[in-house]
């Protein structure tokens, strides 16, 4: 193991040097080693991000840099130097001076990170108070203004408000304004979006990059996201279980990758324009090495194309790669020249659904009593056609889960009419035939809750199988299991396992190959990837792409992310507060002319190449209430395009551009083209 | 209707090695070896099972008849013959101790398995269910819950009559409602996991998903309440024994002894003080093991 040698003297140039960092926990009498000879340095001023699947090791890089470390964990070696003092043996005392004042954090979950009980004004002029001695009437001042800055509006009046009443977007904002309320010199930023939705990240980051503008503090970038330290970063250091395998100026790193792991990673992400009729995605096979992981030779080498003997006996150091590049590999030159996957795409059998499957009436759901309403979904009809897949997107709270639950009848609707395939579909699901039980199943969001965890797989499938098929015998139904599990790609061992020992990805390929027992005509699909890790995401979205072509079924695919979507639907339908806002073939929609609410969510969308994006559609304001819908359009609240009166009085007419494509606005198509720039022009 | 065989293996990400990942959920040795690693819960147990082989096998042990009157030798201090002296009757106070635990260990097991499985049942339906019988039932558990345990034993014994068995039905129908609020509140999380709404889209009936597919999952704190409610059990027959409501003479039993025993406090306390002190470290011992395995199965 090399361990580079300690560059004590060079740090007035580093605002941050951790070097041969190696930190494990204790899990139940074990040693996990998470974090295995980390080595990485942050210029002043410098935005450095950190990028790696769940469980890399990401968060405990920022953590040991706060000192914050849980009680079971361990640094077994290396040396953080902030401002000429090693972090990992700084006093109590002078930990305690450097947080808040000289460092500061801003975490994942604004909602847990603030106090409840406290209003938010006091929690921010506290750090005022304590680390600048300011008096109560300054130190208000002091945050009243600090928040301006963060660009919430009324701060004087957010001050007085709790967390709770705040919006997600506006509780991070309040936690910049502490973090920056000392104007720290570091700022450690951990996954500081990941729980928003896509318009809200997107104002989030921009504030990022503004207040870096104003404030000259080294940023720490944790995320999970590819495009987004793509886009906020100038380094980017990419960690896999634990270690750093590749390190260098963003723009670079991400165009030509040095390491076969980075490589694979920015294949996996689907993007618009691609599509699962032109190629599968490409994935990474194998799944992430457990926590605590260590192999004889490199991390990456049993899932690494390129892999030669020498990667499985000797663990690469840190290679020099070109200009400012580092990777852990001993063959980074031959990472440009690794083949994109080229089997051939899932073929379905024509682009035809003449026959419709399920026809959606002014669907209507509201929960509520007597005294107040809230509407969840209001009068979507939507049709869909046997074997198609209709992508549904929306932020949350747009009605799109309920929309899918009032489907299969998880929830009762309260108004309206769906039809599935000739029959119609009213009572709730305890309720419904065999056989369209049998037609119409769901493949649910979160693969850890969706499995029982007391059975073992086998079990799972054997009572689908049982239910679902009429009058089969044992053996059969024996033989159908093994043909699920081949279906899914579920190796015969995995079978008479509990869920629990399973991976994020083998899970949902169990909960897939459950929805599949019966041979359905319909599966909806409720972020069936969102909980997983880009690199089995595309694996299982090829594995439905097969599916869909090979047993001819349609899917309602619904996710918040526009790149998973547009890779696998033929139509899609925007929603937004719990109306269909827009729906058409999905090439249509994601081209101007579109709703404008599509054309922000577009705006929102991360991407790793698409950094110098000319213009920036910015919702403002947050999601209106539901129990008091607006007026007029519902959108008109934050519309970009807003027109005046017209939107805020009159409900929009459905708008037709195209062959099966509308959309609810008052701008007609013609005018819309004109003012919507031509992105994601190629496909 | 057939699904394609593993059409192109290794080109698609298969995960082959997603075995023996870290999961929050142990197996059943780990389980047993982390109980035996926590000191409250082995402490609890050696007592428990003294007093349950005591429980069992008195008549292999005492040194004398429990139930055997010596009028010659009554009320002696304890003495090498008799270490824990005699009573009133002339009876060994050593053996009368010894052979008191079956009693208990009796009733006390009994009452609670009556009292976990109506509770059981109870809260997997109304948890389940919810509704308007959930409305129903839990009011009505909350006003069982709003009078002290005794008072409302007292009251059935008084109506019923003392014997064993009705002293096991009363503290199982007792317990029925504080068993059923902790089951109802974890079927209450359990119900919305998705693995239900999935066992309902494929059709399984509302018994199958209550014992089949949630039960399993709500064992932990099941198991917990067993053990209080032990406890409890124990405590409440031998009060109930002391207030004459239970188990009859002559039989040795612990809360009945210290009840008879009272009179003589002041002269002969040792005919109290051993029972009473046996009770207490049953009592002790069961919430032991009660506190050690819900530490271990909230780790």
């Amino acid at each position: 193991m090399s361990t580079p040698t300690p560059i004590i003297g060079g740090s007035d140039r580093q605002a941050l040097a951790i070097q041969g960092l190696s930190v494990s926990y204790l899990r139940r009498g074990k040693s996990l080693k998470v974090l295995n000879d980390v080595s990485f340095s942050i210029k002043p001023g410098e935005a450095y991000g950190l990028v790696g699947e769940s469980g890399c090791g990401k968060t405990t890089v920022a953590m040991a840099v706060m000192r914050y470390l849980a009680p079971n964990a361990r640094v077994d070696a290396g040396h953080i130097l902030f401002q000429e003092l090693d972090l990992l043996a700084a006093s109590p005392e002078q930990l305690r001076k450097l947080r808040g004042d000289r460092m500061a954090m801003v975490y994942q979950d604004p909602g847990s990170s603030l106090n409840p009980s406290l209003t938010v004004g006091r929690q921010i002029t506290e750090v005022y108070r304590f680390h600048r001695g300011f008096s109560k009437p300054e130190a208000t001042e002091a945050a009243a203004t600090m928040l301006e800055t963060t660009q919430i509006s009324d701060p004087a009046r957010i001050l007085r408000r709790y967390p709770h009443e705040l919006s997600g977007g506006q509780q991070q904002r309040v936690m910049f304004a502490m973090a920056l309320a000392t104007n720290p010199d570091l700022l450690v930023l951990d996954e500081p979006t990941t729980g928003l939705d896509t318009t809200v990240e997107a104002e989030v980051l921009d504030l990022v990059s503004q207040l870096r503008t104003k404030f000259n503090a080294s940023i720490l970038f944790i995320s999970h996201n590819l495009g987004i330290v793509a886009r906020m970063c100038e380094r980017v250091g990419v960690l896999y279980a634990g270690r750093l395998v590749e390190e260098g100026p963003s723009r670079d790193l991400f165009s030509h990758p040095k390491h076969p792991y980075t490589l694979g990673l920015l294949r996996c992400v689907p993007r618009p324009g691609m599509r699962k009729n032109s190629r599968p995605l490409d994935s990474i096979p194998g799944s992430l090495p457990p926590l605590g992981f260590e192999a004889q030779g490199c991390v990456y080498a049993v899932r690494c194309p390129i892999a030669r003997p020498r990667c499985r006996q000797e663990v690469p150091p840190s290679l020099p790669a070109g200009d400012q590049r580092n990777s852990r590999c001993f063959y980074h030159d031959g990472v440009s020249q690794i083949p994109a996957n080229t089997s051939a795409a899932a073929t379905t059998s024509g682009e035809t659904h003449q026959r419709t499957l399920l026809h959606i009436e002014n669907l209507n759901k509201s929960y509520g009593g007597r005294d107040y309403q809230v509407a969840a979904v209001t009068d979507v009809s939507i049709e869909l056609g046997a074997g198609e897949v209709l992508g549904l997107v929306g932020e949350s709270g747009s009605g799109k889960s309920t929309l899918a639950k009032c489907i299969v009848g998880l929830v009762e609707i309260s108004q309206g009419k769906i039809r599935f395939d000739g029959a119609n579909l009213a009572e709730p699901a305890d309720w419904r035939e065999m056989d369209l039980r049998r037609k119409m199943q769901m493949v649910f969001q979160n693969p850890d809750t969706a499995l029982n965890p007391s059975h073992s797989v086998r079990r799972i499938l054997r009572r689908a199988a049982k239910l679902l098929s009429k009058g089969q015998t044992a053996a059969e139904i024996e033989g159908r299991i093994s043909s699920l599990a081949a279906a899914v790609r579920l190796r015969p061992q995995h079978l008479d396992l509990r869920p629990t020992a399973l991976s994020g990805g083998l899970k949902q390929r169990v909960a897939i190959a459950r929805a599949f027992a019966g041979s359905p005509a319909l599966v909806l699909c409720d972020e069936p990837t969102s909980a997983l890790d880009v690199s089995v995401q595309a694996a299982i979205l090829n594995l439905l792409a097969d599916l869909q072509a090979s047993q001819y079924v349609a899917y309602l695919f619904i996710s918040h992310d526009l790149g998973v979507v547009s890779y696998l639907a033929d139509r899609i339908a925007v929603m937004y507060l719990g109306q269909v806002i827009e729906i058409g073939p999905a090439a249509d929609v994601f081209h101007p002319p579109h709703h404008p609410y599509t054309e922000a969510l577009l705006s929102a969308m991360p991407t790793v190449e698409g950094s110098d994006e000319t213009e920036r559609i910015r919702l403002t304001g947050p999601l209106p209430n539901p129990s008091n819908m607006p007026s007029g359009c519902r959108f008109h609240t934050r519309c970009p395009r807003f027109l005046g009166e017209v939107c805020r009085l009159r409900e929009p007419p459905w708008q037709q551009s195209g062959e099966g494509h509308l959309y609810r606005c008052h701008i007609p198509p013609e005018e819309l083209s004109r003012i919507q720039p031509g992105r994601q022009a190629k496909s | 209707m057939d699904l394609p065989e593993n059409a192109k293996e290794g080109m698609d990400g298969v995960e082959d090695d997603g075995v023996g990942w870290e999961s929050g959920r142990r197996g059943t040795k780990e389980f047993f070896l982390a109980l035996l690693h926590s000191k409250t819960f082995v402490a609890g147990a050696i007592i428990l099972v003294f007093w349950i082989v005591d429980a069992i096998f008195w008549p292999l042990i005492v040194p004398q008849d429990p139930e055997a009157i010596t009028p010659e030798i009554t009320l002696r201090a304890p003495s090498w013959a008799h270490l824990f002296g005699t009573d009133d009757l002339g009876r060994d106070v050593l053996s009368r101790t010894l052979a008191g635990a079956a009693s208990t260990l009796t009733v006390a097991p009994a009452a609670t398995c009556l009292g976990v499985i109506g509770g059981v049942l109870v809260g997997l339906f109304v948890g389940y269910y919810r509704g308007i019988a959930d409305d129903i039932v839990m009011r009505i558990v909350d006003s069982l819950l709003a009078f002290p345990l005794i008072i409302i034993a007292v009251l059935v014994m008084s109506i019923l009559g003392p014997s064993v068995a009705n002293v096991i039905l009363v503290i199982g129908i007792v317990f029925t409602p504080y068993v059923a609020r902790t089951v109802r509140a974890a079927v209450l999380v359990e119900r919305e996991r998705e693995y239900v709404a999935a066992a309902r889209l494929l059709g399984n009936s509302g018994l199958y998903i209550m014992f089949v597919e949630i039960l399993p999952n709500i064992s932990a704190p099941i198991a917990v309440e067993i053990t209080i409610r032990l406890g409890y059990a124990i405590f409440t027959a031998a009060t109930l024994s002391f207030l004459a409501l239970g188990i009859q003479q002559p039989s040795p039993d612990w809360g009945l002894t210290i009840s008879l025993g009272r009179a003589f406090l002041q002269i002969a306390p040792w005919e109290v003080l051993f029972p009473a002190a046996a009770l207490a470290t049953l009592i002790v011992a069961v919430n032991l093991v009660a506190d050690g395995l819900r530490q271990v199965l909230e780790e």
